[in-house]
């Protein structure tokens, strides 16, 4: 035995997470150096902080959460002050005072003030009812505020932290509503898809969720909060409101001190702060210019520390951060980057019957990033991956999949790993289909086709991500019999999908959003592509007229700036001509606005309207104002859509018309304007059967005769030329109305996205449209369905615009580059 | 020898919100315009606002994924290298315009860009 060297004194500043932990971590490596000594500011022991959201949610207890109990202070030799708030650190005495007057010198120092909860400074934040969540404190504030019968919660952070306090006030019985200022909710470590499957989860859980929502002013009533109030003027009633927006690290110490202190403590790798004696660990510090608010990154720091604290090479790193949402059966996992550089690309699979959703990011062969939504049980795995940066190439596969299927086929090329799959191995997770079933069903029944498998099995037919495992199995029992598939051709490289499983789907299954189809229908990327994205938001419109928003940015950029895009990048416009009839007044406002703008050229098109071609995007506004202010609206004669009922004189002027085609026509347009269509429409009216408005080939034409009016459909003069065919014939004006309205929006619930008139008529038959368009009561539906729908469509996109809508879509950003010299 | 270093200028031109998500803004430059796109998760990137095909201007095109589809005849360009992507691959490349966020702010720079 040998005489005990006196101990050096270690002082700890914090009781939390990081600073127990660092002693923790001490005392594990040379439990005989130090005597310890720890300030907390909270009159408890330590206890785990992030585990707060269940306590508030009744999950666990306070007990449950202590980390470390009076008896392991006792046991350790630790003597902990709580309660007792340190006030200064002299650097130069090497001693810190607390509350009270406290003096304790020391020999090392560690800082682990942690963060304050950051308060948005609105009017109205000092009413009582507002907290924060940061401690237990205000988790017993909570609950005091929660136990008043019908009391209402407002939190303003759509965070980990607000979601979680949101929850916890649901589950104790208060209607919580969750105010956002992101479009999605934790936009840090969710994509739309994850942020919106989340959001139908919180729901069902009785959490509303209010986005893009920017909060203004904190009312209330005789100093008690009352509601918050919008900045678009709604007033959102709560007894309580919670502020989880975000938190700052407490340098406030550091700072007095004299210490280096950026956005938090500056510490080195081995978090020594800018005095040699004086470490700084977890919330309060700043580490590479980085800030961390989760737990896992204060581990590491932790050790590292304790390291520097023992003789040893403290060396942190920095963290890659992971976080999981802490509500029970909303099963969340985020890690890394989901939107990365160069070389990035995606892998997504979604299970729409188990609701789950799951995206990795490979940059550079590596996994660079992973949201787990629904099923987040392999979380671990991929963040190991991506912590140790391994090689994933070779395993990209069924990397998806998870652990246990990619490590089942380790090594193996494909049809031998699947030949060596037990039949229990399952294949389709979507419908849990293991691979001895396929096997039987393909033996057992002669199946020949991945169709076959599909239909008897299940597999393969919801997400499609095991379609090639799947051919695997068909190949292996059919040997040289089988035949690669070539089944009907899906919407885009998104989606397996038809057009019309698509369209039939968003109104069996009642999808009324992008990311709900997307993910009923699971699409295999995070936000589709350029075919995929305007053909849904197509079918969306027609679908739901009266609910769904249109997402301009799933529009072509002819039907988002209202004018057709020319070779130039120009544009050309063309103001509306009803029946293609105009006056000298509108004639002159045209002239005038060619002249104003220097638009270079004028020319009547082939639907009997005026061209104005060659204007300037970010004269388009205004060239708009001028032609409103005369009266005219826009021709949409860049629309999926209605475009030109084209016209000839008719009985009014022409020796042959037989009825007044111009006035059909132009009651037509009027009627059919603004609606939206899978691809362009263009009508004609000719007086007679001489046809001078060439009505026979055009999508809908009307040909009049003595007797009364020829419907024709199908016509093309395109890249493709074929006459009409004859729908019906009626004999009176609203008959021959209601005739095409109905034909119309029958091709516009029928027909796929880009796919014209003719083709749609080519594909479904003409006698199934004229079935539907000449019985009454089918007709009559139609028809009724397409006058609601253009409640919301005949709209004068220019006038919109006018008015300040999108302006951002005209005017640069920025000027600022012009003035920089080249 | 030694060549003289320039220390690039960034040069502040709006907000990351100020580009709408899956969509992009245009900021004029002695070089011609600059396109600056925002993805659906919320990362912004820069390229000359010139398709490497015909020139078409690529803040016109959808924003999908990381890419942009150009608005004259569809090619896909990578936003994060300019270069174009799928069949046309190695076909031609919009230039990339140095860009940093800052504080929710959009920074560029055109030195050594041009």
């Amino acid at each position: 035995m040998t005489q005990a060297t006196p101990k050096l004194r270690l002082v700890v500043i914090g009781n939390g997470m990081a600073g127990c932990r660092a002693v923790e971590e001490v005392l594990k490596r040379d439990p005989d150096r130090y005597a310890v000594t720890i300030f907390g500011a909270e009159p408890r022991v330590n206890y785990n902080r992030i585990m707060l959201s269940p306590v508030l949610a009744g999950e666990k207890a306070f007990e449950d959460i202590v980390i470390n109990d009076e008896a392991w202070y006792r046991d350790n030799g630790v003597t902990l002050c709580a309660g007792r708030a340190v006030t200064s650190v002299d650097l130069v005495a090497r001693s810190v005072t607390a509350e009270g007057g406290l003096e304790v010198g020391y020999d090392k120092l560690i800082l682990a003030t942690g963060s304050d909860p950051f308060r948005l400074p609105l009017p109205g934040g000092d009413l009582k009812g507002v907290v924060t969540f940061r401690d237990l404190d205000d988790v017993n504030a909570m609950l005091d505020a929660s136990s008043r019968p019908g009391a209402r919660a407002v939190v303003i952070g759509g965070g980990l932290l607000g979601l979680e306090a949101a929850y916890g006030l649901a589950r104790r019985g208060m209607a919580a509503t969750v105010v956002h200022l992101m479009d999605v909710l934790m936009e840090r470590q969710l994509d739309e898809s994850a942020g919106y499957l989340l959001r139908e989860a919180l729901a069902d859980r009785g959490v509303e969720t209010v986005l893009g929502a920017h909060s203004e002013e904190i009312v209330g009533a005789d100093g008690q909060v009352t509601g918050l109030k919008l900045k678009d003027g709604r007033v959102l009633p709560c007894d309580l409101l919670v502020m989880a927006v975000g938190i700052r690290p407490n340098t406030t110490l550091a700072k007095a001190a004299g210490l280096t202190v950026n956005r938090g403590v500056a510490v080195d790798d081995a978090m020594r702060t800018s005095d040699p004696d004086v470490f700084a660990v977890g919330e309060c510090v700043e580490h590479r210019g980085q800030c961390y608010g989760l737990v896992a990154p204060i581990w590491e720091m932790c050790r590292a520390l304790a390291q520097a604290l023992t003789d040893g090479e403290g060396s942190y790193q920095g963290s890659v951060l992971s976080t999981r949402l802490k509500v029970s059966g909303v099963d969340v996992f985020s890690a890394g980057k989901f939107a990365g550089g160069e070389g990035c690309e995606d892998i997504v699979f979604r299970d729409a019957a188990r609701g789950v959703y799951k995206r990795v990011v490979i940059e550079d062969g590596k996994l660079a990033g992973a949201v787990l939504f629904g099923d987040a049980a392999d979380g671990g795995w991929y963040f190991d991956l991506m912590k140790a940066g391994a090689d994933v190439a070779s395993i990209r596969e069924t990397l998806i999949f998870g652990q246990a299927i990619t490590e089942g086929l380790s090594g193996l090329d494909p049809s031998a790993a699947v030949a060596a799959m037990p039949d229990t191995q399952e294949i389709c997770g979507c419908n849990g289909v293991c691979k001895g079933a396929i096997t039987s069903a393909i033996t057992a029944q002669g199946l020949t086709t991945l169709d076959d498998v599909r239909a008897v099995t299940k597999a393969s037919a919801s997400c499609g991500s095991c379609t090639p495992l799947v051919e695997q199995v068909l190949k292996l029992a059919l040997g040289d019999s089988f035949q690669a598939q070539i089944g009907p051709k899906p919407i885009c490289k998104c989606s397996p999908k038809t057009h019309g499983e698509v369209r039939r789907a968003i109104v069996d299954q009642g999808l009324k959003s992008m990311p709900a189809v997307m993910q009923a229908l699971e699409w295999s990327t995070p936000d589709g592509c350029a075919s995929c994205r305007p053909a849904l938001n197509y079918y969306l419109l027609c679908a739901w007229p009266g609910e769904y928003r249109d997402d301009k940015q799933s529009r072509y950029i002819n039907e988002r700036v209202h004018a057709n895009i020319q070779k130039d990048g120009t544009y050309s416009v063309v103001p509306r001509m009803w029946g293609g009839m105009t006056s000298p007044a509108e004639l002159r406002a045209i002239a005038d606005v060619a002249e104003k703008f220097a638009i270079p050229a004028v020319k009547v098109t082939g639907g009997q309207r005026i061209d104005l071609l060659g204007v300037k995007k970010d004269d388009l506004p205004a060239v708009w104002a001028d032609l409103n202010a005369a009266g005219m609206v826009s021709g949409h004669a860049y629309a999926k859509g209605l475009r030109t009922v084209k016209t000839c004189v008719g009985s009014d002027w022409c020796r042959f018309g037989t009825q007044d085609s111009t006035g059909l026509g132009m009651r037509l347009e009027k009627f059919l304007w603004g609606s939206w269509a899978p691809a362009k429409v263009k009508l004609a009216v000719s007086g007679c059967p001489r046809n001078c408005a060439e009505a026979t080939c055009k999508d809908f034409g009307v040909v009049c005769v003595d007797s009364g009016y020829e419907i024709h459909i199908g016509g093309a003069a395109g890249l493709h030329i074929q006459g009409t065919q004859v729908l019906t014939r009626v004999a009176t004006e609203d008959e021959a109305v209601w005739v095409i309205a109905a034909a119309m929006q029958l091709y516009r619930e029928e027909g796929w996205y880009l796919e014209r008139v003719y083709k749609w008529m080519d594909r479904v038959g003409l006698e199934s449209i004229r079935a539907q368009v000449t019985d009454p009561d089918q007709r009559r539906a139609l028809y009724d369905r397409f006058v609601y729908s253009q409640r919301f469509a005949r709209i004068d996109p220019w006038a919109e615009r006018v008015a300040g809508r999108h302006n951002e879509e005209f005017t640069p950003m920025s000027r600022r580059m012009e003035f920089v010299p080249a | 020898m030694s060549t003289p270093v320039k220390t690039p200028v960034w040069i502040d031109v709006g907000a990351v919100t100020d580009v709408p998500r899956r969509g992009a803004r245009r900021v004029p430059s002695p070089q011609g315009d600059i396109a600056i796109f925002r993805t659906g998760d919320g990362d912004v990137f820069a390229l000359m606002d010139k398709c490497p095909h015909k020139g078409g201007p690529l803040s016109e095109g959808i924003v999908h994924g990381r890419a942009v589809t150009c608005p004259l005849h569809a090619w896909n360009i990578d936003l994060a290298t300019g270069e174009a992507m799928g069949a046309d691959k190695g076909k031609g490349c919009a230039p990339v315009i140095a860009l940093r966020v800052e504080d929710g702010r959009l920074l560029l720079s055109l030195d050594g860009n041009l």
